[in-house]
Order: C-alpha cells, then structure tokens, then sequence
C-alpha cells in the first residue's frame, strides 16, 4: 500500500512538471472556474431578491427588479465567459500534455535499450502510449478541475447558506450525509455481483473467441449444435447475473435522488417555518430551494471523481515509469566512427545472458575474416537471434568483447557500426509508405536509377513494375497486397542499395513459394559476394558453402567448424543433417 | 438497427412500462415547483402552520412514489436490455455459426468477435438508457412547459421561446462536433498505428539508424491529432456558456413577466418561484438528454454492425435427405471439371481440376503457396463450394449430401493446430462422440499421441487450456490427428499438418498410417516432395493448375514444376548423384 502511495505522488510530482508548462493555463483556469462558481451561486441569491420585490398586486418594485436584473444580467455574462475560458484553458492544457507526454514516450522507446522493449509485447507498450496517456489525461486533468469545481461549490453553498440562514443550512448539511452513505452502501452491495457479472462475461468472451476464432474446425467436426449448446447454457447464466448487475447498480441513481428529494422537502419545510416567524423571506426560501437542489450533485461528482483519479494516476505512473526509464548507454563522445570497414570481426572469450539465472553464451571465441560466410544452425528456439543482437549492439556482451576490424564495438558509435552491417529478417517489416520510400529508407538521398538497380539485383524489380502504381505502390501495415516473398524481396533490396561491407541474413524456412525462393536464394547470393556474412541458416545449400558453421542449441554454440569437420565430430549437428537435412532419402 | 428490435419483442411489457414508470416519476418530480408553490402563498402568508406539515406530507410521498416508480422503471428496462441483449447474442451466434468459409473469410473471424462481444454490450447499454432516459428528459422539458402554462401562460411564452433556443444550441453543437469526434478518432488510430508499426520494426529501425526519422514521422501525426482535439474541444467548449445564457436569461424575463402580472393579480408570489423553477428544471434534463445521444449514436453505430452480420446471407444449402453413397465403388472421389474463385477474387484459385481417387489410395498433393493446395482438399468436405464442374464423393454429388453426412465422411487436419479448452478426452470426441475408449487410444497410437497423453498429469483427462496454450506445436498437432483419425473418416485430409514434428515422429506416424486396416483415402497436402515421394499418385499444382499427375519418379521424369521443386529442395544430392 505504502509502495502504491509512493508511486502515486511520484506520478503526481512527474505531472506537476509537465504541468509547468502550462502554468498560465492551470491558474488561469482555477482562477475562472472560482469565478464561475462563485457567481453561479450568487444568481440565486440575486433571484431571490427579486421575488422578494414581487409580493402583491401592487407591491411590485419595478425599479428595484430592473436594478437586480441588470447585476445578474453582468453576473451572467462574466459566469459564461468565465466558464468558456475555463474550456478552452482545459482543452489547451489537457491536449497539450498528452501531446507532451506522448511525444516524449515516443522519443523514449526511440534510446531504450531493447533489452526492455523485448521484456514487454508490443501491445502493452502502445496500449501505454496511447491508451494510457488517454486516460490518464482524462481522468487527473479533467478530475482535477472537477474536483476543485466541486469543492468550490460545496464550500460556497454551504457559505452562502450559513449567512442567509444557519437554522435551515444545519437542515440541509445534516441530511445530505445519507446520500454518501447510501450511495457507498450500493456500491459495496453491487462490487460483487458486478464481479460475477464481469467473470461470466469473460467467460462467455472466451468461449466466443475460441469458437468463431475457430470456426472453421468447429464447421470441420459439425460441432456447430454441440457450441451452441454451450453458448446458451452461459448465456443464461450471464442474463441471470447481468440483470442483478446492472439492476442493484442503477439503484444508486433515484437513492440519491430520493434522498435530494428530502433535502429539498426539508429545507421547504423548516424554511418555510422560518419564514413564518420572519427570520427568512420568501426570496431567501426560493434561493435555498435553488441551493438545495444542486447541493448534492458535486457530492456524487466528488466520489465518481476520486476513483476516477487512482485509475488515472495509475495509468500515470505507468507511463512515467515508461518515460524514466534509463535510455541506453549514449555512444562515448571519443567513440570511433567506422570507416572503410574490411570486415574482420573477432569474438573473444563473449559471455551473454538475459537474465543472471539463465546462463546462454559462455566464453565464446570466434574470429570471421573479410568475406567469410557463417552460417548459424540449430533448432528453433535455439538462440540464433542472440547473436544477431550482439552483434548489432542491440544488446551489450556482459564480458568479452567483440571487435570490427580491431575496434571493440563498445566504443564505436552505434550509427556507424549499424551502417557496416545491412541485415535481412525472416520478419519483414517494412514502414507504412511508398514502395521507393522503403527501398531508400537506408539511403534517403539514392537516385531513381539507384532504388531501380538495386530492386533490379534483389529481383524485385519486375514484380514492383507489374503493381498498378509501380514503385509508388503505398505498402500499409498488414496489407495483403504483398506476398510474404514479395517483402523480403524488397527487404533486400533495401540493403543492396546500402552495399554494406557486412550482411546479417535470416533465411526463410517456409511459408514461402518455391519460385520466389529461388529468387530470394539469388539474390542472397548476390548480395554476400566478398562480403563477411553472418546467416541464419535453414537451407542445406547453405549451410554446406559456409566457411565456418555455429550450431546452436538452448542458447549456446555447442560446435563450431565447417561442414566436413563437423560431420567427422559426429556430433549434435551430424545428427541434425541427418535427421533434418538429408530427410528426403 | 431496427431490424434487430425484433429481439425485444418477448420484452413489449417491459419496454413499455419502463418508460411509462420513467414518465410518472418525472411527472411527480413536475408536481414538487407546485407545491412549494402553494407553501409559499398560503403557508407562508397566512401563516398556516397545518397546511405547511400537510404539504410537507406530499411532498415526502412524492418522493417515496417517485423512487419506487424509478425502481420499477429501472428493474423493467435492465430486464428487456438484458434479455433483448441474451436473445440477440444466441441469434448471432447461431447465424454465424452456418456461415460457409467464404463468409467466415470476408467477415473476417477478429471482427465477428468483437460484434459478438463488445459491440452486443454497447447495444444493450444503449438500449438500456433508451429505455430508462430517453422519454424521461424530453417528458420533463415538455412538461415543465406544459405546468408553465397551466401557471401562467403569459409566463410560459417565455418557455416557448427558451426551449427551441436550447434545443438549437444543443444539438446543431452535438452535430457539429460528432463527425469531428470521428476525425479525432481516426488520428488516434493513426498514431497509434505508427507507435505500433515503430515497435515491431525496432530492430530494422535501429539498424537503419531511423529513429529520428520515425520521430519526426510521429511528431506530425501528433500534432495532427492535437489539433484536431483543439479543434472540437473549441466547439464543445460554447455549450456551457451559451445554455447558461438563455437559461438565465429566460429567468430574468420571467421575474418582470411575473412581476408585472403578480402587479395585476393574475399571479401569485409563489407561482413566480415555481416558473423559475421549472426553467432551473429544464437545463438539467437538457444536459442530460445531450450525453444520452452520445451514447446511443454509439450504440445504432455497434447495432448497424452487429445488423451487417446479420444481413451476410449463408450461401451454402444443403439436401436435408440422405443421399444413397455407394461405398463399394473403386473410385471414391472424382472432381470433374472443377474450377474455383474465392469470392470477390477476380482470378480462379483452381482451374479446370480433373482427377479421380481409388479408394484406399494416398495421394499427394504439391505445389507452392497460393498455388492451391489447401484449396484443392476444403473443396471435399464443402468448405468452400465450386464455381464450376462437380465433385462425387462414393459417386454421388457432394451438393446433394446433407451436411452431416457428408462432412462425417472426411476427417481433415488443417494447418493450424487448434485444440479447445477442456480434457484431452473432450477433444478426441470431437471427432466421434460415441468413440469407445479403445479407439481413442487406437488414435493416439497412430497419431503418435500417445507419449503426449502419458506425460500429462491426468492422462486423457487432463486439462487443455484455451487455445491449447500448455501443450507445444508439436503435441497439439499430434492430438488434432487423433482427432480427425477418431471419426475413422474414409477419407482423411492432411493439409501440411506434420511441419512442427521432428523426422523421426513424422516417419514413425506415416509408417502407421500406411498400415492402417481398411486403410482411409489419404490426401496428402505438403510443400516438401520429401513427405510426399511415397504417395500412390501425386498432383502437382502451379497457379491453380494441374501442372502432373503421377508417381514420385514419373513426374520427376516428365514434370517441369515438380522437378524444379524438388531439385531446389534437393540440391546437393542430385549434384552429387
């Protein structure tokens, strides 16, 4: 609880700096809503001075109602304009942050080491950036003038009351306590069956998703009856629970406005008394019955409203904790910058894990000569990401070193080091954009003659010329209108118009039709002449043309060497050929 | 929408006397400015104490009549809601579920989820409130305008311009500013969209050094979106203001309205504060009114959806009477001249398909993907219809089986391994419910299932959770061949469902399937000529045509498309042979 409360004022202070920002705005709009309020509950007063002036036929002030009617007329006027700034501070001051708060967390994952964004699915994180910032700027920016409104009017009520008349206010302030109580009372008599209600319901989510996710086996074993039968044994169920839900729930309302309806009965009666006895007017009566009416209202705003903060505060501090976190380590200010790179790259003595407890690579040695070809095999889950994240420097070694062309890669800048390698993924990504825009995105500044010849050398050039819109085909995220083969050509492409001096490849393993394999084969081959190369391999052709093979297996090279070496070994990967490459005989 | 209000029609009592309790509430809160009224003129100035406690009466059973009316009102509109919302939720759920595949594609299986769950519970809200508020707050505002007349209707006049000025303002803000909502929305979901593309490419995206790139990308897009929030934000803003300046207004021209027929005796002190009151009245229920639209253009939006669904028509049919098979005939499966486009494809998936089955055969089916393949085997069992030809299973038209019938035929193992939550026991009996114990494990056995069951604590009954998350690729695949080899189905469809075994289970698996007895028509579907070489016949397939039919070594002789496949999937050994 403690630990909550911490993280709650942290969040709270976070956003107090982003706040003063907009401190013009803040006070601004407190300063108006005081305004608004104040005046909004001045009026009453005024109209009841006004009845106060109409008695009989023939006592009537004419003059004096004029006099009122012009004040309340100016009052009015400054309330609306009052409430209209206060919008509009609102608005400018809740946007803002978002904006603020957005555009740094954006930023953020930019410099995080992926070591974090790896620890998170990639929903949770944008549920953070965007559901997160929503809510939060609702519920704290929004709460918080709400909550101040409300104080405001619940002390200026109570103010303007004392002083027209303290005997009917303690009418007034000793039964508006029962609202809270019974509002409290149905909200804890409803939490549970509320928790019914949201577990049948997600159980009838489950069971929805899983048999129209799966519809099609469903159709394959004619179980269509069988589901439905199910479907309507939970549907009853959540009907039953439903109905208690969100009846006890909609209870709370007329509670409180029955209650409401005593305040404004009591205050009639005991002003009404009063009234008898001269100690109020009729006036002050209809000003109190106005008071009356509204009294309770920011009472059961204050309570909607508290919730409302924790919720948002906890988005809040979520974020934060997103925005705060230690970005990675900056490149040194006397880091090498690499140039003219000969591709020599040495792994010495590299240990490497995720976490402590789990030990992956122990003291690896590797030394790649300008233009070898390493292929890296072993089962799937085997770890062969690992390495491509080392030697991108997507992670840090925890010891050893790796060294491009002599250079231990920790004091070289990330750009240029990122820039010696051009890397294929089996996972092609590719950005919402133009097909030309996709190819150059390594080389913003490549001619047209240049993103042509390099799609014309990955082959990708004849498909792209075949689409209705060529090389200004938009690609979206998600669209079909690519083949899963058709990307990765372009994937490639995107490095041949870098020419890096070092190639990171991930070979498709299958979903990918025979042709376009070929292609991609081609294109790969082209890609790594005299180049070092660095593939994750599935293809026996491959793998048998590598100068040096790395068999991995539950995260850690266990054997190392070329084809013929490794088979004599008769090790883990003689098996594996045989079991897995040579299956065909 | 309105087709569906068809749901509510086992709820006429309650979608009636919900709104009809709402309106008498609303009615006895009408009565409370009377009353005070009356307190005022003749408790108060003629100081009867008696008559004050009586009034004081009324007003308490206002409010006790009030309250229980609302209960009642609420009890009525949460049962119709509920129950209107349980009907429609089982009829959309049996209609989607005799959808044919062509629909479950164009409907897409994400999207029927979300009309199935969260877009029923924005419906049922809405129509909940609809029943609960929608009659209420224009009853009050009408009825305040109504009691202002009864009061006064020099006084009333007032309402009659007030109201229509209200009604202007706020709803020409709320149509004004809900199609700009919808803009508002669609540049959330495009930041949204690139903070989504952003992290799953974060590795290309470093490796290309774009973050700068991908930052400005997303600075421009939130700035978008920021103004487009100002931009509503600056509409809404005038609401407030605006109705509070009519209102107040139209309270300042009843005081001199009042005070100059108080002045004539046409109207009494009191009845002044009870026109005020009334107007005080009205500016709540507007408010109130304008978040109620919100919420049911929210709720027709999800009810237009959810009626989409309904208005997909099921574009199978299927005879209701038995069809006589006869399942002595040597050839039991025969496509004629088959073609087939998947809707709204402009090209055909499979071109004019000749091939005829001998019972008991394996038959392997190659090519790459998108050449059709899969295509080929969900024609069988109906998935998919075609467009032109015809297929016989045990010679008769597959179109003339009733859906059972023929469908219990076929035991298919698709791609996907899908298991369901529940035992294991459960899902083997997908495949045949009546299966005895014996068969069960007979399938395993075949399906090399077997060692999967042992190493689960409880054996055939223990537990699968939703989606089979706590078995691996490889034991779900093997228990979804138990599955289909429960039906022991004379013919059975494999469609590239052995990718997640290893070598030594697959071969173990095919081994037993061949020695199977009878032996099942065995359709083969594979991107790998190596799983497929022992086939009785094999088909290749390339762009949707038939490019050889024959045996492992006649197509390598003959067949171009099979040899280059299997040369590319066979280098070294052929250079080395």
């Amino acid at each position: 609880m403690s630990k909550k409360q911490t993280g709650s004022t942290a969040a709270l202070k976070r956003l107090m700096r982003y706040l003063l920002h907009y401190w013009f705005l803040l006070l601004a709009s407190l300063l108006m809503a005081f305004i608004s309020v104040a005046l909004t509950l001045y009026l009453p007063i005024l109209t009841g001075n006004a009845v106060d002036l109409i008695l009989e036929p023939g006592r009537v002030d004419f003059a004096g109602i004029r006099n009122i009617a012009v004040t309340m007329g100016i009052c009015i006027l400054i309330t609306a304009a009052a409430q209209w700034i206060m919008n509009v501070c609102n608005n400018k001051m809740t946007y803002g942050i978002v904006r603020d708060v957005r555009r740094d967390a954006f930023d953020k994952i930019q410099r995080l080491p992926l070591k974090y964004l790896d620890g998170y699915t990639s929903g949770e994180i944008v549920s953070r950036v965007i559901a997160d910032v929503d809510q939060f700027a609702d519920g704290l920016l929004m709460g918080f003038t709400q909550l101040f409104t409300s104080i405001v009017t619940i002390l200026g009520t109570l103010l303007f009351m004392l002083l027209i008349h303290p005997g009917v206010a303690l009418v007034v302030i000793c039964i508006t306590p029962v609202s809270l109580f019974v509002a409290a009372f149905i909200a804890r008599k409803t939490y549970h069956m509320f928790q019914v209600q949201s577990e049948t319901r997600g159980e009838q989510t489950g069971f929805i998703d899983e048999m129209i996710g799966n519809l099609k086996v469903v159709q394959a074993y004619s179980r269509e009856t069988a589901s439905m039968e199910t479907f309507h044994e939970i549907n009853d169920r959540l009907e039953k629970c439903s109905l208690k839900a969100i009846f006890f729930s909609s209870i709370t309302n007329p509670a409180t406005r029955f209650v409401n309806s005593l305040v404004y009965a009591g205050v009639g009666i005991a002003g009404a008394i009063a009234a008898i006895h001269g100690a109020m007017t009729v006036g002050q009566l209809t000003t109190f019955l106005g008071y009356a009416n509204q009294y309770t209202k920011p009472f059961n705003e204050i309570s909607g409203v508290i919730t409302e903060l924790q919720n948002a505060l906890a988005c809040a501090a979520r974020i934060f904790a997103l925005i705060d976190t230690e970005p990675q380590i900056p490149d040194a200010e006397d880091a090498v910058v690499l140039e003219q790179v000969k591709g020599n790259v040495g792994i010495q003595d590299v240990s490497f894990s995720y976490v402590p407890e789990q030990k992956l690579l122990q003291h690896v040695n590797l030394n790649v000569r300008a233009g070898q070809r390493i292929a890296i095999v072993g089962p799937t889950g085997c770890g062969k990401t690992t390495l491509i994240n080392l030697l991108m420097r997507f992670y840090d070694v925890d010891e050893g070193s790796i060294r491009v062309d002599g250079h231990d890669i920790r004091n070289v800048t990330r750009n240029s080091l990122r820039d010696s390698y051009g890397m294929v993924l089996q996972e092609t990504w590719l950005r919402t954009g133009t097909i030309r825009e996709n190819i150059a995105m390594g080389r913003p500044d490549a001619t047209e003659e240049e993103i042509q010849e390099a799609a014309r050398l990955s082959h990708a050039h004849s498909f792209i010329k075949r689409l209705p819109q060529g090389y200004d085909t938009v690609i979206h995220e998600g669209s079909d209108s690519l083949s899963q083969g058709q990307k990765q050509l372009l994937c490639i492409a995107r490095v041949m118009l870098c020419h890096p001096p070092m190639l990171i490849l991930d070979e498709a393993t299958s979903s990918i039709d025979t042709r376009t394999e070929i292609r991609i084969q081609k294109a790969f081959n082209h890609l790594m002449e005299g180049r070092t190369s660095f593939i994750v391999a599935h293809r026996l052709s491959t793998i048998q043309e590598a100068d040096v093979i790395l068999v991995m297996k539950d995260g850690n090279i266990i054997e190392q060497g070329n084809h013929e070496e490794l088979l004599e070994q008769q090790g883990f990967y003689y098996n594996l050929y045989y079991s897995q490459y040579r299956n065909s005989n | 929408m309105r087709k569906l209000l068809v749901y509510l029609k086992d709820y006429k009592k309650e979608s009636i006397l919900a709104p009809l309790f709402k309106m008498l509430e609303a009615s006895f809160e009408l009565f409370v400015p009377l009353v005070m009224a009356a307190i005022m003129n003749q408790g108060i100035q003629q100081k009867d104490l008696p008559f004050i406690w009586k009034m004081a009466g009324i007003l308490l059973l206002l409010a006790v009549v009030g309250l229980s009316c609302s209960l009642t009102a609420q009890y009525f509109a949460a049962k119709a809601a509920v129950g209107f919302a349980a009907k429609l939720k089982a009829a959309l759920f049996s209609h989607i579920q005799r959808f044919s595949f062509s629909e479950i594609d164009e409907a897409g299986t994400a999207t029927l989820i979300t009309r199935m769950t969260s877009d029923m519970n924005q419906v049922q809200n809405g129509v909940n409130m609809v029943l609960r508020l929608f009659l209420r707050s224009p009853f009050i505002v009408l009825g305040a305008m109504v009691m202002a007349f009864i009061v006064d209707w020099k006084g009333a006049l007032v309402f009659v311009v007030a109201i229509p000025l209200l009604s202007i303002v706020v709803f020409g803000i709320m149509l004004i500013t809900i199609p700009r909502f919808r803009k508002v929305q669609e540049g959330l979901d495009r930041v949204l969209g690139i903070t989504r593309e952003n992290i799953t490419g974060v590795r290309v995206i470093r490796a290309f050094h774009q973050e700068e790139e991908e930052e400005k990308r997303f600075h421009i897009s939130n700035e978008d979106l920021t103004r487009l929030q100002l931009i509503v934000g600056r509409i809404s803003a005038v609401m407030n203001p605006v109705t509070f300046i009519i209102v107040n207004a139209a309270v300042i021209a009843l005081l001199f309205i009042g005070g100059e027929q108080v002045d004539t005796g046409h109207l009494t002190q009191g009845e002044v504060v009870a026109l005020v009151n009334y107007m005080n009245q009205i500016l709540v229920e507007l408010v109130k009114l304008a978040n109620l639209i919100i919420t049911i253009t929210k709720a027709v939006a999800c009810g237009n959806r959810i009626q989409a669904v309904f208005e997909m028509e099921v574009s199978q049919e299927f005879s209701e009477t038995e069809a006589e098979e006869n399942r002595k005939d040597e050839i039991i499966v025969a496509f004629e001249d088959v073609s087939f486009a998947y809707r709204n494809a402009g090209d055909e998936a499979l071109s004019h398909i000749n091939l005829q089955v001998k019972r008991g055969d394996t038959i392997g089916i190659i090519g790459g993907t998108g050449s059709g393949k899969s295509t080929l085997v969900h024609l069988l069992p109906r998935f998919y219809d075609v467009t032109k030809g015809r297929i016989r299973i045990d010679g008769v038209d597959i179109m003339e089986y009733p859906k059972d019938q023929l469908r219990n035929k076929i035991g298919i193992v698709m791609q996907k391994a899908v298991l369901f939550k529940g035992t294991i026991r459960e899902n083997l009996l997908w495949g045949n419910e009546n299966a005895t114990e014996e068969q069960l494990q007979r399938a395993l056995r075949i399906a090399q299932g077997l060692e999967v069951v042992e190493r689960k604590e409880g054996g055939l009954d223990a537990r699968i959770t939703q989606g089979g998350k706590n078995l691996s690729g490889g034991q779900r695949q093997r228990l979804t061949i138990a599955r289909a080899l429960v039906r022991e189905p004379e013919i059975l469809i494999l469609d590239d469902s052995t990718s997640a075994l290893d070598y030594a289970t697959d071969a173990r698996f095919r081994k037993a399937l061949s020695e199977l007895a009878p032996k099942p028509t065995i359709f083969l579907v594979s991107q790998r000529t190596a799983s497929i070489q022992n086939a009785d016949r094999i088909v290749v397939l390339d762009d949707g045509e038939v490019a050889g039919i024959g045996t492992h070594e006649e197509l390598l002789e003959h067949c171009e498309v099979y040899q280059e496949i299997y040369h590319s999937q066979n280098q070294k050994e052929v250079q080395r042979a």
